[in-house]
């Protein structure tokens, strides 16, 4: 009746992820008293569960990434200390069985559930209101793209108390990852909560390409969007041609474990490098599909906050294609140590090392930008001078990495560690938390806090330092990454440096917290009444802080690069801007749970495929099926907003304006 | 000599580890002449062009000049050609698969052939030549070439003495081959560095090099004194556990070849 489920899947020997798991059950059910007794069930259906509103589903995806960033960093702060105790004859105080869940869950959870949905969640937001549309292609796709990447989250948190999470390493390479080797569900979790979340970021992908490409306003070629909606452009072209193939190769892999075939199995000649292969060249296209939107950000930020056009525009844009292009032809640099011949080691370590050029054009850019400019040190023009000043290590190591003689004693070790964490933590982490800043008031109407924002700064960039400076040099002191305890009493120095790199970086998560808590105590006097806090310059900051739902009462019509920058220079009348638009009938999506509920049928297929059971996961895959019938056969999928309300929603938001 | 932090990839002992050291390094160097100013211009031009500096002369439309495209993109080009160019000869002038020469204490010394094994959780090492075996810990003549034959009997591994040079993966099924030399006399210590599951931290072996004298009488005592090594004790010794250093006389030649096939079977590898 439930398969392999049984009461043993429950931890009881394992103290940690029980209590954690109740600290986080108490968090929901006080959340859940809180929404009672305020009586927001109802606000919180309508206006953000069901919600097609592209700017809310940005939101809700930028604080599921902060959710688990806080989970993603507690895994982080346990290897630490693993590591800065288990040195000599002490076994630290993870057994090597939970450790090694630990590093798994640490890397997936991070990749996927932070860094990647983060930057979905900046896109989904920005890019429309940069491109002048209403909302993205597919609003109702959107909302499912979101749900299904909270159902990733959801299975793959339940594995801390229901069973196990994967003990492979966040790849799962085979053969470990095969029934042979990890007979328990852990990859199953890992695989089906990647498998479904996948399908909402390539939805996502198609959705947000869509847009780019066919919703722009009038007037908006291509040549006239803002960087970052360049960047997005090939980070979601990347999605799309990459995330298929990281779907096909987990359901090989599946096969393989649930149908006995025996594509990467040891035996019955299986290849497991053909799986490191597949995982990698999705696995390199992804670093990409990461970094570009932070670069994007950051384009954003240098230009606003310098008071200047980005400098060398076509160069940005031409260097973001080529890196889109170029990303796709590298993956090899992953295994150069498998014993490929000279030739092909050489050919992809040159390949990998070319991609440094249009990045290293970008840094230029980034340059000559400041360079004449009006530099304001606002809190999102310090991440992007600290993006500026770490990022370039991260990219050296990045090529010396790409030497394939020098990847051979460096490869797997923790000066690798270092190099990813470098261009991730100072790539894309600084370019979400710049975003963050950055966007916050657009997404809420008041800013963050300039003083608590500084401190989460300069927290992070001096933790990021301590942690990861030293695992440079312990790499190449010889050690090598996922080591549970270690010999070498010698390394242990480093260790603990590394450690309080770490509580600083812990100070750095307590400050956004305290930001957040002190901006919205504040929130009265830190208005934005004017919808361009930081005399901005595309689209975005043409509209009230926040938009209305349409973002655009009247299509804008865009005659240049940087439009909304010149209206302001030149006098033009501003689009979306005091003087009152044309009051209209506008037609927008309907809400539509279809996002939510098939969300909640794949967390039960999913769970129901880890453990085996049959008859639920037919049950929850023949609910889904239905779920998008009924989507399909919706009477109504538009409501008209009459102009009078358009009329009236402007008078009352511009008061403050006027 | 002790000097802190002077270990592993940093202190090289043979000419594998001493050629890509120094190949680190030039790459380092080459890098930090173009990053380094990156650096200093990214926080000088902020700070010179703060709003409050009323030295600074603002030019808020310059944003394109074409003299500077060249720039922009011919010197990351430049030092990527250079860097490239770098990355391909090394490639071919240290591919693991290159026979290494003997050290010039030892001119004529001729490759040793040592088998290599990853096992849960441990390291086997097979001197087919020799007739011995060892887990855990490899023997070496110093001064000669050492051509490793590698394979995995379980999950994927990756064989790596930081010391003496180039990593390289052992895999069921396939056999990968590395040449290495360690110069003199010493003990170099050895991990797995591909995470391969729970015993994974306890793959560590050390590598001894040792003068010829002294590896010679090592063969000998384990040919004498060694446990014997069959296809039953081998089935004992590849169940998962880890090891403390063992030796063994090797009572099947072919074991390499078998451990190779048996992953295999029943269908070969079109490889």
């Amino acid at each position: 009746m439930l398969g392999k489920l049984d009461w043993s899947a429950i931890p009881t020997d394992q103290p940690i992820p029980l209590y954690a798991a109740g600290v986080v059950m108490l968090m929901m059910l006080g959340v859940a008293v809180i929404i009672t007794r305020k009586g927001w069930w109802t606000m919180l259906w309508r206006d953000w569960i069901t919600t097609v509103d592209h700017k809310k589903i940005g939101v809700m995806y930028v604080m599921l990434a902060l959710v688990m960033l806080m989970r993603g960093f507690v895994d982080a702060l346990m290897m630490r200390s693993q590591q800065a105790i288990a040195a000599g004859s002490n076994p630290g105080f993870l057994p090597p069985e939970h450790y090694n869940q630990i590093f798994s869950a640490h890397g997936t959870i991070m990749i996927f559930f932070v860094a990647m949905t983060f930057m979905v969640g900046l896109m989904n937001f920005v890019v429309p209101l940069q491109i002048g549309a209403r909302d993205v292609a597919f609003p109702i796709l959107n909302s499912v793209s979101f749900w299904m990447t909270a159902a990733g989250v959801l299975l793959l948190n339940v594995s801390l108390v229901i069973g196990e999470f994967a003990r492979t390493g966040w790849l799962a390479y085979p053969p470990l990852s095969e029934l042979a080797y990890s007979p328990q569900v852990g990859v199953d979790y890992y695989l089906w909560s990647l498998q479904i979340s996948g399908v909402g970021t390539l939805l996502s992908g198609i959705n947000l390409t869509a847009t780019i490409l066919k919703m722009r306003t009038k007037g908006m070629g291509y040549m006239r969007m803002p960087i970052f909606c360049w960047t997005a452009l090939a980070s979601n072209l990347l999605i799309i041609a990459a995330f298929p193939i990281l779907t096909a190769t987990f359901a090989m892999l599946l096969l393989d474990r649930y149908l006995g075939f025996h594509f990467f199995t040891n035996d019955f000649g299986g290849n497991a490098m053909m799986y490191v292969n597949l995982i990698w060249a999705w696995g390199h296209p992804e670093v990409y599909i990461l970094i570009l939107p932070a670069f994007g950000v950051f384009t954003e930020v240098i230009s606003t906050f310098s008071g200047k056009a980005i400098f060398g525009y076509r160069s940005m844009a031409a260097a973001t294609m080529a890196i889109c292009v170029l990303s796709f032809m590298v993956w090899l640099h992953h295994f150069f140590t498998m014993g490929a011949s000279a030739d092909v080691n050489g050919f992809f370590g040159v390949m990998t090392m070319i991609i440094a050029v249009p990045t290293g054009v970008k840094i230029f850019n980034w340059l000559f930008t400041l360079y004449g400019g009006t530099v304001r040190f606002s809190v999102p023009m310090m991440w992007a001078l600290g993006f500026m000043a770490t990022f370039v290590i991260g990219g050296m190591t990045g090529v010396l990495l790409a030497i394939p003689p020098v990847d051979f004693i460096t490869h797997n070790s923790l000066f690798l560690v270092a190099h990813f964490h470098n261009v991730i933590i100072g790539g894309v982490l600084f370019g979400a938390f710049a975003g963050y800043n950055y966007w916050f008031p657009k997404a809420f109407g008041f800013t963050l806090d300039e003083r608590w924002g500084r401190a989460v700064f300069w927290c992070w960039l001096i933790g990021f330092y301590l942690a990861f400076m030293p695992l440079y040099l312990l790499g190449l002191m010889g050690a090598t990454r996922r080591m549970q305890h270690y010999a070498e009493t010698g390394w242990q120095p480093l260790m603990w440096v590394a450690m309080s790199g770490a509580l600083f970086v812990l100070a750095g998560i307590a400050c956004t917290v305290i930001q957040l808590v002190v901006s919205i105590r504040t929130r009265e006097r830190r208005r934005d009444t004017t919808g361009d806090p930081w005399d901005g310059r595309a689209l975005e900051w043409s509209t009230p802080s926040p938009p209305p739902e349409w973002n655009f009462a009247t299509p804008v019509q865009v005659v240049a690069a940087d439009h909304f920058w010149r209206t302001k220079r030149e006098g033009l009348p501003l689009p979306g801007g005091p003087d009152l638009p044309a009051p209209s009938n506008i037609a927008m999506p309907r809400p539509s749970a279809t996002g939510f509920f098939t969300a909640f049928f794949a967390v039960g297929f999913g769970f129901a495929m880890v453990w085996h059971i049959w008859w639920m996961a037919l049950a929850a895959f023949a609910c889904i099926i239905g779920v998008m019938l009924k989507l399909a056969w919706r009477a109504e999928d538009e409501t008209i907003v009459p102009a009078s309300d358009v009329a009236a929603w402007y008078r009352a938001n511009r008061k403050e304006a006027a | 000599m002790n000097v802190p932090f002077i270990s592993g990839v940093l202190d090289p002992r043979g000419p594998v580890a001493a050629n890509e050291y120094q190949l680190l390094q030039n790459a380092t160097l080459t890098m930090l002449a173009v990053i380094v100013p990156v650096i200093i211009m990214t926080l000088a031009f902020a700070w010179w062009f703060r709003a409050g500096n009323k030295k600074a002369k603002r030019r808020p439309d310059w944003d394109y000049a074409g003299s500077l495209e060249v720039v922009t993109w011919g010197v990351p080009l430049l030092v990527i050609l250079f860097l490239g160019g770098m990355g391909w000869l090394s490639a071919h002038a240290l591919d693991p698969a290159k026979p290494v020469p003997a050290h010039a204490s030892t001119p004529n010394a001729a490759p040793l052939d040592i088998q290599v094994v990853s096992l849960d959780w441990k390291w086997l090492f097979i001197y087919p030549g020799a007739g011995v075996a060892a887990v855990n810990h490899l023997v070496v003549p110093a001064g000669h070439p050492l051509r490793l034959h590698l394979t995995s009997a379980t999950v994927m591994n990756s064989f790596f003495v930081p010391q003496l040079g180039s990593q390289i993966y052992s895999m069921a099924g396939m056999a990968t081959t590395l040449y290495l030399r360690a110069d003199q006399p010493g003990t170099f210590p050895g991990i797995s560095a591909q995470f391969s599951g729970d015993g994974f931290s306890d793959m560590r072996f050390d590598v001894e090099a040792v003068a010829a004298p002294a590896y010679d009488a090592w063969l000998a005592r384990t040919r004498a004194n060694g446990a014997r090594l069959d296809m039953a004790s081998y089935a004992a010794l590849a169940k998962p556990g880890t090891s403390a250093p063992r030796d063994f006389h090797l009572a099947e030649p072919q074991l390499f070849d078998h451990i190779l096939a048996a992953s295999t079977a029943p269908s070969s590898s079109p490889h």
